[in-house]
């Protein structure tokens, strides 16, 4: 461990490489900030430019920052405006916008960056423990286990993502998978569902997708419903200073919301979103009498609770994603074909063939969260000036983000075609409360889950694997377990949930 | 019929024209050697299409009960003409003239057209701040595309060049 942590180090220190956590970081908060746009859209916008970069390591370190800048972004729109733009802020805006209201913005906002950096570092730290112990079993596996492993995957994120209704986010799954069938498949040297058109010959771009998934409907609700976009002068930030009273009252809350968030983060589908509703549910309900009346009217501790939680929970997502190759939530499923594009295939081999990337992204973590904390605190009256761009010249330059995107990956005008044809079915899609987030996981993990079920099918001439691999066998009831109890659950106790929608 | 099963109603649609292409017309272009095969490419695919027609019709007769109420959504498509309709299907209406004028006009043309159009869309009226605005934007993305990232994109029109 030792030596990955040099090589980390070495690696994570070059001048590029910090330009990159900088710049990404900053960029991150920079957009995060608008209204809408969550760390999605801003990765899906950022990946061409990451994969010109040419160098994974770069890349992912690029794509890493510009998550932890959105996230934060996030919470600063979350507390400043009541108006958060990701869905895994929506817990900070409770205690964080009454805070500001009452004229402790300031204060809020450090608390929030505090909390933050704090979720984040303790979460590195744990998946530094964690990574190599899994990726280490990880090896053990064979493409049958692999296959079992994404079906799991895929059944929990539809588990998890959809909104108390587990069909929709199965149905979304799938049509991922189908759209992932087209074109000419890595075994089978054969065009598939292509209806002749030259343009699909390579099956349809994962950019595209993401663009059209995330940042179109994103950008056409923000022109249906103006409220949604509410800007605010956003210029009276002062006094960004806590007591050490203050401190000391956070910190078991931090303590305690950085493990629990990673485990969830851990988790695939759970992500940031969860993670911080059930910390500041957790943390209300372990408060004294006095505090818990304060939840919910500017309570410090309701503050620190989601934030820490939130960061921590993106954190621990990452540990799936490097391990084991599974993307656990809609970010990292980006940030996974990003990587693909790049050449690099995450999994448990990883670390053995390219540590420099496994460990340098980790050491970026620590740095990207040290630079949220020391650079960008102080900079957020400035950078908060960003609310003040009116939409109505900040919505066609959105559109135009997504279509440069789209376009610059594929040189193809044909590729905005496609862009805006799926962007208006998500849009109906999300009229009708069905969650995106499974649709394009599934699109990313189809190729990978065919081509080791196939391998598998192959090892075995037949579909005997699933019977003589007890493992294969034990995750795949696992795998229909996640997707039969809540719907029968549900069906027994219609109790009721908070919605959380798809948005980490 | 409410707007969810009439999407999974279009879904079933398309799965079972999947399910058709990958039943009944892909077997039968396999090589013979091909055929000995325990997963033939169509495999795959037969098994998402009955997998998705099972939950697309779970979705359309309505076996589950959503154990959230009705909740409060984000845009209610049932009021849809009381949202600011018309600019979203103008702006959509733009990005579809976009993607096919960029090759035939040119990069910076077609850029900063889009960039104005689309603000005044909204509502913009200043276009005197507004062009040069478009304009230094196009600019700079394009010397960053062309220049940094090294793609090239056809900066004037057709007949320019």
């Amino acid at each position: 461990m030792l030596d990955g942590l040099l090589i980390g180090l070495s690696t994570a220190f070059s001048l590029t490489n910090l330009l990159m956590v900088i710049g990404g970081c900053l960029i991150g908060t920079f957009i995060g900030m608008l209204p809408g746009l969550g760390p999605m859209s801003i990765i899906a916008i950022m990946i061409p430019v990451a994969i010109t970069l040419g160098d994974p390591s770069a890349a992912l370190i690029l794509l890493a920052g510009v998550y932890y800048g959105a996230i934060f972004g996030g919470s600063t729109s979350s507390i400043l405006l009541n108006a958060p733009g990701v869905a895994g802020t929506v817990a900070t805006s409770f205690d964080g916008y009454p805070m500001a209201r009452q004229g402790k913005a300031g204060k809020a906002l450090t608390i929030a960056a505090i909390s933050s950096f704090m979720g984040g570092s303790i979460g590195a730290l744990l998946l530094m423990i964690f990574a190599p112990m899994l990726s280490s079993v990880a090896l053990l596996f064979h493409s049958a286990e692999y296959f079992a492993l994404m079906v799991v995957g895929l059944s929990a994120i539809a588990a998890f993502a959809g909104t108390g209704n587990v069909a929709k986010a199965v149905l979304m799954t799938l049509l991922g998978l189908i759209m992932a069938t087209v074109g000419e498949g890595a075994l089978f040297n054969m065009p598939r569902f292509t209806m002749g058109l030259m343009d699909l010959q390579s099956g349809f771009s994962f950019i595209t997708l993401a663009m059209a998934m995330f940042a179109l409907p994103e950008a056409l609700f923000l022109v249906l419903k103006p409220s949604r976009s509410a800007t605010g002068d956003g210029g009276q930030i002062t006094d960004l200073r806590i007591t050490r009273q203050e401190a000391r009252k956070i910190a078991p809350v931090i303590g305690r919301q950085s493990i629990q968030g990673f485990f969830i983060g851990v988790l695939p589908g759970a992500g940031a979103t969860i993670a911080s509703f059930l910390g500041y549910a957790v943390e209300r309900n372990l408060a004294t009498k006095e505090e818990q009346k304060e939840f919910g009217k500017g309570s410090i501790k309701g503050l620190a609770a989601p934030e820490t939680a939130n960061n921590a929970a993106c954190t621990g997502s990452f540990v799936p994603l490097l391990t084991l190759g599974i993307p656990g939530s809609g970010t990292t499923a980006i940030l996974l074909g990003a990587l693909i594009a790049l050449n690099v295939t995450p999994g448990p081999r990883l670390m053995v063939d390219q540590p420099q990337i496994f460990w340098s992204v980790i050491i970026s973590m620590y740095i990207g969260n040290l630079i949220l904390l020391i650079l960008n605190l102080p900079l957020i009256p400035y950078i908060a000036k960003v609310l003040a761009i009116p939409r109505n010249y900040l919505i066609p330059f959105i559109l135009f983000f997504t279509l440069m995107g789209s376009y610059i990956g594929q040189n193809n005008a044909t590729e905005l075609l496609i862009l805006v044809g799926f962007g208006i079915c998500a849009t109906v899609l999300r009229f009708a409360d069905y969650p995106l987030a499974p649709l394009l996981i599934g699109f990313i993990l189809g190729r990978m889950l065919e081509d080791n079920f196939s391998r598998s099918m192959q090892l075995y001439d037949g579909i005997a694997f699933v019977l003589e691999r007890p493992m294969t066998m034990g995750l795949l009831v696992v795998a229909v377990l996640l997707v039969v109890v809540p719907s029968y659950r549900a069906r027994r106790a219609k109790a009721r949930q908070e919605g959380v929608a798809d948005g980490d | 019929m409410a707007l969810d099963r009439w999407i999974a109603l279009i879904i079933l649609g398309i799965s079972l024209a999947y399910g058709y292409a990958a039943y009944f017309t892909m077997d039968q272009l396999l090589p013979p050697f091909m055929q000995r095969n325990p997963i033939w490419p169509s495999t795959f695919p037969k098994v998402l299409a009955v997998l998705s027609i099972i939950t697309s019709l779970v979705i359309v007769l309505g076996l589950e009960k959503p154990a959230t109420e009705e909740k409060e959504p984000d845009i209610d498509y049932r009021r849809l003409m009381d949202y600011d309709l018309f600019p979203a299907l103008a702006l959509i209406g733009l990005m579809v003239a976009y993607a096919l004028l960029l090759r035939p006009a040119g990069f910076l043309l077609s850029t900063v057209g889009f960039l104005t159009i689309g603000a005044v869309i909204l509502g913009e009226r200043k276009v005197y701040i507004l062009i040069p605005i478009a304009a230094l934007a196009t600019g700079i993305v394009w010397y960053l595309v062309e220049g940094v990232l090294g793609i090239f994109l056809r900066p004037l029109p057709l007949f320019l060049g």
